[in-house]
């Protein structure tokens, strides 16, 4: 028996491409421009990232709404080492963010030094990148508002 | 309801089939379980299978499989891009509306040739979750933190659980992580995401799962004790973050009540936890007490073969209830993040 694992590379691909839409596309536009949106359920709370419908009653959303940029950590791990496609290079949190102004939480890194650095209920706000294309990623991370004060 | 019950259940799990194809994986099992009943493929009315071609990269790849169970002369079959206990309901489905009277069901994966926690960043959502690849042990993470910060679980809870698994898992030809069955051994288990240790998250492995549903008369002709099923159900959660409670199994719970599972008493549970804190989410959301037997195989954090964990967990029930090890059994399947989808089985004994 062969000790070794035969090898192959294989890359699946996906060759085409797609809108996102009027509502998944404000959010993206609104990276790019440096703010996040959210948008308003029939019950008045907001949903960060925005979604087309409600996904609970599936009722179509339109009121987009600016949200604030810094917000409170729900839950959080640390990612060491970093996954190899991630947007992150170095050893990071990775946590739920609920945003100021926002009823849902937000998926994301959280740029710090290890995993002493974060807690639970801790602030945090969004560190953009300089140059930004409309991708999740335009923003680099949330870093501890503390940090930025 | 039309009487139907699983005659025949096979499975292999190993933590890596290096050397075989998903075909050379399934072939024993096929032929043990036509051995078990005596029923041929010509015997069989439907053929259905699960598996991911996504996870085996390549399209159609289920295709292959087929060539295992011998589709010549040509078969009746059909395909789920989910685990096999989705392939199950749609053969019950079929059995149910009297258009057949026997059902082969299977279903595999082979994940051990990629990184599985990394490859299950790309079921989320493409444009909030994909491109930032959360792990699968990095979303268990966030969940099991929540549940042990708000109280829905201890730490203690979660290491008994570990132990329970690695306790029945020793006596389990299937299972993949078994033995040293303490707490000390447990608690010295390396955080791999904060909080979960490496005995919080489900062991990795490749295998395959194989049963044979069978209706009415001929489930008894070939089955000492046929496992009936008396109730099939699934439910799903909400695809987005912002439609899911982390802290409960809320369409588990669904499921189990429609599939009424509190109707009677629980002899035996097998439950599609990957997490030690999802398996407690499952207990509550199904109502397991004490009087029931949870997880005597192990379960899936003894050995989990993405795509076929949750007919595993088919499997080992059925063969309990029909070993009369036990007269009433739940098993639960699961896919997705968080617990997003579940089914909810109840089998009897005679």
């Amino acid at each position: 028996m062969n000790e070794e694992r035969l090898r192959a590379d294989l890359v699946l691909e996906y060759p085409f491409t797609r809108t996102t839409g009027p509502v998944i596309g404000a959010f993206m536009t609104g990276l790019r421009e440096g703010i996040i949106i959210g948008i308003r359920r029939a019950d008045g709370t907001v949903v960060v990232p925005p979604l087309e419908y409600d996904p609970t009653s599936a009722d179509p959303l339109t009121e987009l709404v600016t949200v604030g940029q810094a917000g409170v950590v729900e839950s959080w791990t640390w990612v060491d080492p970093p996954r190899e496609q991630s947007p992150w290079q170095q050893p990071h949190g990775l946590a739920l963010i609920h945003l100021d102004g926002a009823d849902t939480p937000l998926l994301h890194g959280v740029l710090v030094n290890s995993a002493d650095a974060m807690s639970t209920g801790m602030r945090v706000v969004a560190k953009f990148r300089a140059e930004r294309e409309g991708h999740i990623s335009d923003i680099e991370g949330f870093v501890p508002e503390e940090s930025v004060q | 309801m039309r009487d139907v019950a699983i005659v025949a259940a096979g499975q292999r799990q190993q933590a890596a089939f290096t050397d075989e194809t998903e075909v050379q994986i399934l072939l024993p099992i096929f032929e043990q379980v036509r051995n078990d009943t005596g029923l041929e493929q010509s015997d069989i009315g439907f053929t259905c299978s699960g598996s991911s071609d996504f996870l085996a990269g390549s399209a159609f790849s289920f295709v292959g499989t087929l060539e295992g169970v011998g589709a010549y002369p040509p078969i009746c079959e059909s395909h789920v891009e989910m685990d096999g206990a989705w392939a199950l309901y749609e053969a019950w489905v079929k059995l149910q509306i009297g258009e057949i009277d026997t059902a082969l069901v299977y279903s595999y994966g082979k994940s051990s040739p990629g990184s599985l926690r990394d490859v299950l960043s790309t079921q989320l959502d493409p444009y909030y979750l994909a491109p930032l690849w959360p792990d699968a042990f990095a979303l268990g993470a966030l969940q099991a933190r929540m549940m042990l910060e708000q109280d829905i679980v201890s730490r203690d809870r979660l290491t008994e659980i570990a132990v329970r698994s690695r306790d029945h898992a020793s006596s389990s030809p299937h299972a993949v992580r078994k033995g040293d069955a303490t707490t000390d051994f447990v608690e010295a288990s390396p955080v791999i995401a904060d909080p979960l240790r490496a005995d919080d998250c489900a062991a990795g492995a490749d295998g395959g799962c194989v049963i044979i549903l069978a209706a009415g008369d001929i489930a008894k002709n070939v089955c000492d004790r046929p496992a009936w099923i008396r109730g099939i159900e699934h439910r799903t959660d909400a695809h987005s973050l912002a439609g899911r409670d982390l802290l409960s199994a809320q369409s588990a719970a669904l499921a189990a009540n429609a599939a009424g599972v509190g109707d009677d008493k629980i002899d035996i549970a097998e439950l599609h936890g990957p997490f030690t804190h999802q398996e407690h989410l499952l207990e509550t959301a199904l109502g397991i007490t004490d009087e029931t037997i949870v997880n005597p195989s192990g379960g899936a954090l003894a050995g989990h073969t993405m795509m076929a964990a949750g007919l595993m967990r088919i499997a080992e029930a059925a063969t309990r209830v029909s070993a009369g090890a036990g007269d009433r059994a739940v098993a639960h399947a699961t896919s997705g993040p968080w617990l997003q989808q579940n089914l909810v089985c109840v089998m009897e004994g005679d």
